[in-house]
């Protein structure tokens, strides 16, 4: 019987939205089913996009044609470019969003958006079909059935609300939790576990004394997400910034027993970096103030976030600690802070295109792998949207490496090692870091969307464009050089060594610049500005980069080398007890990814080649 | 493009022959440069000089050589028979080096083999048992020999580069946080300074490489006619210096050279410590007196018979010096605490100072805490990362991201010493050193 559906989606969050998306670029008829239309592209927590490691996720989805993106640059109130003094490498954009704008565009997207439907309804089981996933079950009895499934669950996944003493089985607050979904997935036998994070109270905008705090603007210039925007038109607005005092930390200290992660109600892990205000307090005990954020929700939203003072203290305690905030001496809290524990599967469970091992045809994406983020669930719902959709038209899998993006880096972490707490991207993380940036996402990635033809004609047209003008640059930069008595002659002074320099060796001294270069080469003006500071960049970080693509050949000759799914680490000779049940429970798919994996030595890696190698010899 | 891997491929330590293994794309040229031109025929073994890269002949060896793909590797491949003396062995690590040559990882020849189809597939599974248990017998070798200092200035290293990525990461990945100062980077300078310090004197530690080359100095030092000229004749194996008993007989130094523990030793008799009764003798003195204070060790030799000479040359040791009681044969049976009574004359009671000597040669010139082929990796390794944190140093303030990556390629080099150092243990260190969380 063919399937209704290629793919299903489930969960409108922002792993299902971009997934949704991909699987409908790709060309497969996708179904997005969600518990409500109305929150699809909710943003549940900080109303904000971007940042460092976050940034380049945004970039790379953008390149990829995802919508993350574009949406965050019509729904963008603060946009910030995150270490502009330093290199280019290491700058993230970032912005606040407006919840509002940013929900309405997502759904008029989806709701555009071709091979794409969308349907309310809880779903409560998947169907199996002799191990496969094959469709979905709501809890009025629908049935949907499809060739693939992408499970987008976030934190509904038997979802439990702590706040004080209280417990309240929710995945968001006032919205039930799937319970139904957790047992089917406990049923497929997998390693699954639970994670915490917690989100503050919501204050009233006009209860707040904002002419008693600092002000942090926009940047003047805001720089978009979206390969596709050329100017940010959304208003811009400015924070507060605030600070908790000692009697804010003496309030916590002294009710701290009334705190559910204290009170030891919560088991979940929480993320280090995403510390609860009673976490900040208890554990930097010699701190007497904690810098807060006071974010408006949205241009004409009455809403303040308080960023940097989540909490699960009774609603007594936050009322009473957040009136002792400069400028909260009045605040009227609109939605008290809560801590919030749900079920997440070991995402060693997956394999590369985030499908689960034990049940092919379903995959996941989003905070069920134990991630924390919009931009880290949008990353991973793109590649499982697409690689569903692929395997729906029995397409090769898109797998990207750590070589070449911050997703690939992600994925690898989280099949390869797991996770102890939620887990959220830092470009620390990359280990090839100068090579991949914001600004180049879209050079390392447009050309496999449009190859695998899941790029809009748009997007095709103006990066075609754009790596025309950018190699016509290059060629010209390539091209010109000067001696170095012609380089003195320009005010530029290098060793006289008799050795031309192009413009790329003479952009990488940093006393030049580029008006030093067009005065010798007039031509080079007509150059854009995006075409020059890429040429900058590259000369910025030749040097560096010309070691690291060693590196990066080395890297990927062990890639190259597959691991077929199914392979019997048993059968390979001569391998340790520790090491085959490491590799067992991995089960890396590449060479590369096993040396990865903590305990595989350098033996045990040549006999599963050996092994490997065998294998083809006897197959051919 | 492939790397030029070296090896040797014999057990290090004392031996009859050594035998250096090279395979990659610079092996042909290699042989070129050691051989000065005369490559041997291809797959012939020929008799040659061999020199290091400034021209200087080091020893005479039977040179192989095998171009690709027909050689153990598939690769171009040499093969050096050297003389097993370790001065010899470091001489030609050395210059491969220089030439461009990286030591072989654990089981890199046998997976280049492999690699290249140069191994029957039968024998694969033998394969891994072979590597493991090369890497793990280096591995507990080096464990083994490590002193408990060394360990501890390893860990030192690792703590001290955590710290050092922690500052420049968390100024990089956190911009945008209360709790982290804008330029926290800059606080990674002290510890850098301090630590390219600390790599710069374990590389040069106590010359050793400029002992290789010169030689370990000894210095006789004792009374006149104390028997400190036979006793350099015994240990030189022929007479060098003139033997007489009259007092004050060697008025300068007379030096020998000889091979000992596997390395070159130059052992000084020095004019006997007395007043003297000549200008000459005096100026004797005065050098004799010098040299003991530069030699790398110095043996007090006194009369048996004689408590004073005794007395007075236990004041001029160091603590880890040697104590000689010579003319045992006119005192039988004489003994002092840590001496070593010994007859020059009849050689008696020879061997064991000799045993002593070397291994004392050994334990301060040769690998020290590692053996020959592990050391020359690290001491690569640790180079290698000394460089990326001097230039890390100097991009701290205008470009942290890279200093990180230079951070990261020293972390990367130093590995097998220090071990892992995981971006987690980065991570965790910004995370316990600041509250992160806006």
């Amino acid at each position: 019987m063919s399937a209704e559906w290629d793919v299903i989606v489930i969960g409108g969050g922002h792993a299902g939205c971009e997934a949704a998306a991909a699987s409908a670029r790709a060309g497969a008829r996708t179904l997005l089913l969600t518990h409500k239309l109305e929150t699809i592209g909710e943003m549940s927590c900080n109303p904000a996009i971007g940042g460092l490691g976050k940034g380049h996720l945004v970039r790379e989805i953008d390149a990829l044609d995802g919508i993350m993106g574009r949406i965050s640059d019509v729904s963008g109130i603060q946009f910030r470019l995150l270490n502009r003094s330093k290199g280019p490498a290491v700058r993230g954009p970032r912005t606040q969003s407006d919840r509002k704008l940013y929900r309405e565009a997502m759904q008029a997207e989806l709701a555009a958006t071709v091979n794409l439907t969308i349907e309310a309804g809880a779903v409560e089981d998947l169907i199996f079909d002799e191990g496969v996933c094959k469709g979905a079950i709501c809890s009025d009895g629908r049935e949907y059935r499809a060739h693939g499934v992408v499970l987008t669950t976030g934190t509904f996944l038997k979802g439990m609300i702590h706040r004080g003493q209280e417990r309240i089985p929710a995945g968001r607050v006032n919205e039930a939790p799937s319970i139904g979904l957790s047992d089917t997935l406990y049923g497929l036998g997998l390693q699954m576990g639970r994670l915490k994070t917690g989100t503050p109270a919501r204050l009233r905008k006009s209860s707040i004394s904002w002419e008693e705090l600092d002000m942090q603007p926009a940047d003047p210039d805001p720089v978009p997400f979206s390969f596709m925007t050329d100017k940010i038109t959304v208003p811009q607005i400015e924070c507060g910034i605030s600070r908790t005092t000692e009697e804010t930390h003496r309030i916590i200290s002294e009710n701290i027993d009334q705190s559910a992660v204290y009170s030891g109600a919560i088991a979940g892990r929480g993320p280090r970096y995403c510390p609860s205000i009673e976490d900040k307090v208890v554990r930097f005990a010699d701190r007497t103030s904690h810098q807060i954020f006071l974010e408006p929700e949205g241009l004409d939203d009455d809403t303040v976030y308080p960023n940097g003072i989540s909490s699960s203290l009774p609603d007594d305690v936050q009322d009473a600690f957040l009136r002792t905030i400069p400028g909260l001496a009045n605040v009227e809290v609109v939605r008290y802070g809560y801590a919030i524990e749900y079920d997440y599967v070991d995402p060693r469970e997956l394999d590369a295109t985030l499908q689960l091992r034990k049940a092919p045809g379903l995959w996941l994406a989003g905070q069920i792998n134990g991630t924390t983020g919009y931009e880290e669930a949008a990353a991973q719902g793109l590649m499982a949207g697409l690689n569903a959709a692929f395997a729906a038209e029995g397409k090769d899998p898109l797998i990207l490496s750590r070589s070449e993006a911050y997703i690939g880096v992600m994925i690898d972490d989280l099949i390869t090692r797991g996770v102890t707490e939620p887990y959220r991207m830092f470009t620390s993380r990359a280990e090839y870091r100068l090579m991949l940036r914001a600004d180049n996402a879209d050079q390392r990635l447009t050309e496999k969307a449009i190859e695998l033809c899941f790029a809009g004609p748009a997007r095709i047209e103006r990066f075609q464009t754009k790596m025309g003008e950018l190699e016509r640059a290059r060629e010209m930069a390539r091209s010109r050089s000067l001696t170095p008595p012609e380089a003195k002659k320009a005010g530029i002074s290098v060793n006289a060594d008799g050795k031309r320099r192009n413009v790329f060796d003479l952009l990488a001294y940093p006393d030049v610049d580029w008006d030093m270069i067009t005065a010798v080469w007039p031509e080079l003006a007509e150059l854009s500005e995006e075409t020059v500071e890429q040429i900058e960049i590259d000369a910025l970080y030749s040097g560096y980069l010309e070691r690291q693509q060693a590196d990066i050949l080395a890297f990927r000759r062990d890639e190259a080398v597959r691991i077929p799914t199914g392979f019997d680490f048993g059968s390979v000779g001569g391998l340790s007890n520790e090491a085959r049940e490491k590799l067992e429970r991995a089960r890396p798919e590449t060479l590369g990814q096993a040396s990865r994996i903590e305990g595989v030595t350098p033996g045990a890696l040549t006999a599963v080649l050996a092994h490997l190698k065998r294998k083809q010899k006897d197959a051919s | 493009m492939e790397t030029t891997i070296y090896a040797l491929s014999t057990a290090p330590g004392r031996a009859g022959v050594a035998i250096i293994r090279i395979s990659g794309p610079k092996a042909g040229d290699v042989l070129d440069v050691m051989t000065a031109g005369r490559r041997p025929a291809a797959r012939g073994a020929a008799l040659r000089r061999l020199q290091n890269t400034e021209g200087e002949v080091f020893d005479e060896a039977l040179v192989l050589w095998f171009p690709g793909p027909a050689s153990f590797t598939g690769e171009d491949c040499a093969e050096l028979q050297v003389h097993g003396g370790l001065a010899v062995i470091e001489t030609a690590f050395e210059t491969l080096e220089t030439l461009g040559c990286v030591p072989a990882e654990a089981g890199e020849f046998t997976r280049r083999a492999f690699e290249n189809d140069r191994i029957d597939l039968t024998e694969a599974e033998g394969l891994a048992d072979l590597i493991e248990a090369e890497t793990e017998g280096q591995r507990r070798q080096a464990l083994a020999q490590m002193t408990g200092a060394l360990r501890g200035l390893y860990e030192e290293w690792r703590e001290s580069l955590i710290s050092i990525l922690a500052s420049v990461e968390g100024e990089i990945d956190f911009p945008d946080e209360g709790d982290v100062p804008d330029a926290l980077s800059h606080r990674a300078f002290e510890p850098l300074v301090i630590l390219i310090a600390s790599m710069q004197e374990h590389l040069d530690d106590g010359r050793r490489g400029e002992r290789i080359r010169t030689g370990f100095t000894i210095a006789l030092i004792g009374a006149p006619n104390a028997g400190k000229s036979s006793l350099l004749n015994k240990l030189a194996g022929r007479d060098a210096a003139i033997v007489t008993d009259i007092p004050g007989t060697t008025r300068d130094i007379i030096e020998v050279r000889v091979t000992m523990g596997g390395y070159p030793v130059i052992i000084s008799d020095t004019a006997g410590l007395r007043e003297a009764v000549d200008a000459v003798e005096a100026e004797g003195v005065k050098r004799a007196l010098d040299r003991a204070v530069q030699a790398d060790l110095r043996i007090g030799v006194v009369d048996a018979r004689s408590d004073e000479e005794l007395a007075d040359l236990q004041g001029r040791l160091h603590d880890d010096d040697l104590l000689v009681l010579n003319k045992l044969d006119l005192a039988p049976g004489a003994s002092a605490d840590g001496a070593y009574p010994l007859s020059a004359k009849s050689g008696e009671g020879i061997s064991d100072l000799e045993a002593r000597i070397e291994a004392i040669v050994q334990e301060r010139l040769s690998a020290r805490e590692l053996p020959a082929l592990s050391r020359a990796r690290h001491r690569k390794n640790v180079e290698t990362a000394s460089e990326a944190l001097g230039r890390a140093l100097s991009q701290l303030a205008a470009a942290p991201e890279l200093a990180g990556e230079d951070i990261r390629l020293a972390i990367r080099s130093l590995e097998s010493l220090t071990g892992r150092v995981d971006v987690e243990d980065v991570l965790d260190r910004v995370f316990s050193q600041f509250c992160i969380g806006k």
